[in-house]
């Protein structure tokens, strides 16, 4: 298994916003765990709201590294809040819409909605707020020294930004 | 900021009470004048740009942006330059660097064994309403 919690980016305003999709599906081998059959009560297979605010984190931090064309090491540092009101299950579509509110050279602070799709009502429906603080690596260890190879922004997210037609 | 409009600091205290609610997720009675940021309230390094950021926007009005220059509250910065900092004590430059650059902060009994690692301990709610109020009015 792959460390990709979302999709697809399907929208993108520099330095400002970007959107992006994760279809859930029950080939993700968590889902039966989260939650099992246990005694009399079924399974119940939904999208854990851990991963869903890792979501949030990596479509967040791909536009926080955006702004300085993915130089800079960004890690997520802070979940200044989280709420997430429903569930989301297998079929369902999770949007993250995530904004920059504030950056400066030490870090950024963003704020997300995360919206989920039903293909049976053929609707979205906002389920949840996400502030994160995102630290630029480099800037704020005070001394320790990271590899110059960035890192954060490996293969996989390189796949991601290679499909949104990146780099803009 | 005209005279007329400034706000109060009972005002202030109030505005930056939520703003620490909410960065630290702390209780609102917590929340006291001598309350340190690091050691009572548990403030950790990011907390500080977060609390940067909320009081920035806290503070800002349409005709008056409330900007917050890197170094310009937080300590930490200056840290940063060897000359500053020696065996971990901060050097009698950078002590004065302290005072010129953050009237807010009472340095007290903390100049006579000038620990770095002590100095988070020196930012109180109180000194926060002080930076606030003294910008305010240079606004």
């Amino acid at each position: 298994m792959r460390w990709m919690w979302i999709d697809s980016i399907i929208a993108f305003e520099p330095k400002a916003r970007m959107v992006a999709i994760k279809n859930v599906s029950l080939a993700e081998e968590h889902l039966h765990q989260h939650f099992a059959a246990e005694g009399s009560l079924p399974a119940q297979p939904l999208m854990p709201n851990s991963l869903i605010l890792e979501g949030m984190a990596q479509t967040a931090g791909i536009l926080v590294g955006s702004v300085n064309d993915f130089r800079e090491k960004v890690v997520l540092a802070k979940v200044a809040s989280a709420t997430i009101d429903a569930d989301v299950g297998p079929g369902q579509t999770i949007r993250y819409d995530a904004r920059i509110e504030r950056m400066d050279a030490m870090g950024a602070a963003t704020v997300g909605t995360v919206s989920r799709f039903d293909h049976i009502s053929n609707a979205w429906t906002d389920i949840g707020t996400i502030e994160m603080m995102f630290s630029h690596l480099d800037q704020n260890m005070q001394g320790m020294e990271f590899p110059e190879e960035n890192f954060v922004f490996g293969e996989n997210f390189k796949t991601i930004l290679r499909n949104a037609g990146f780099p803009r | 900021m005209s005279a007329g409009t400034m706000k109060s600091r009972e005002e202030i205290m109030s505005d930056v009470q939520e703003v620490l609610e909410e960065a630290l997720g702390v209780d609102a009675d917590e929340v006291t004048p001598d309350a340190t940021l690091s050691g009572d309230l548990g403030a950790e390094s990011i907390d500080y740009l977060d609390i940067v950021f909320r009081l920035e926007k806290k503070f800002s009005t349409p005709d008056k942006p409330f900007k917050i220059a890197q170094g310009e509250m937080l300590p930490e910065n200056l840290m940063t330059d060897a000359s500053l900092v020696e065996n971990g004590k901060v050097t009698a430059k950078g002590i004065a660097l302290l005072k010129d650059r953050m009237p807010h902060l009472s340095l007290g009994s903390w100049e006579s064994d000038p620990q770095v690692t002590k100095l988070g301990e020196l930012f109180t709610v109180k000194s926060l309403v002080d930076f606030v109020e003294r910008k305010l009015k240079n606004c």
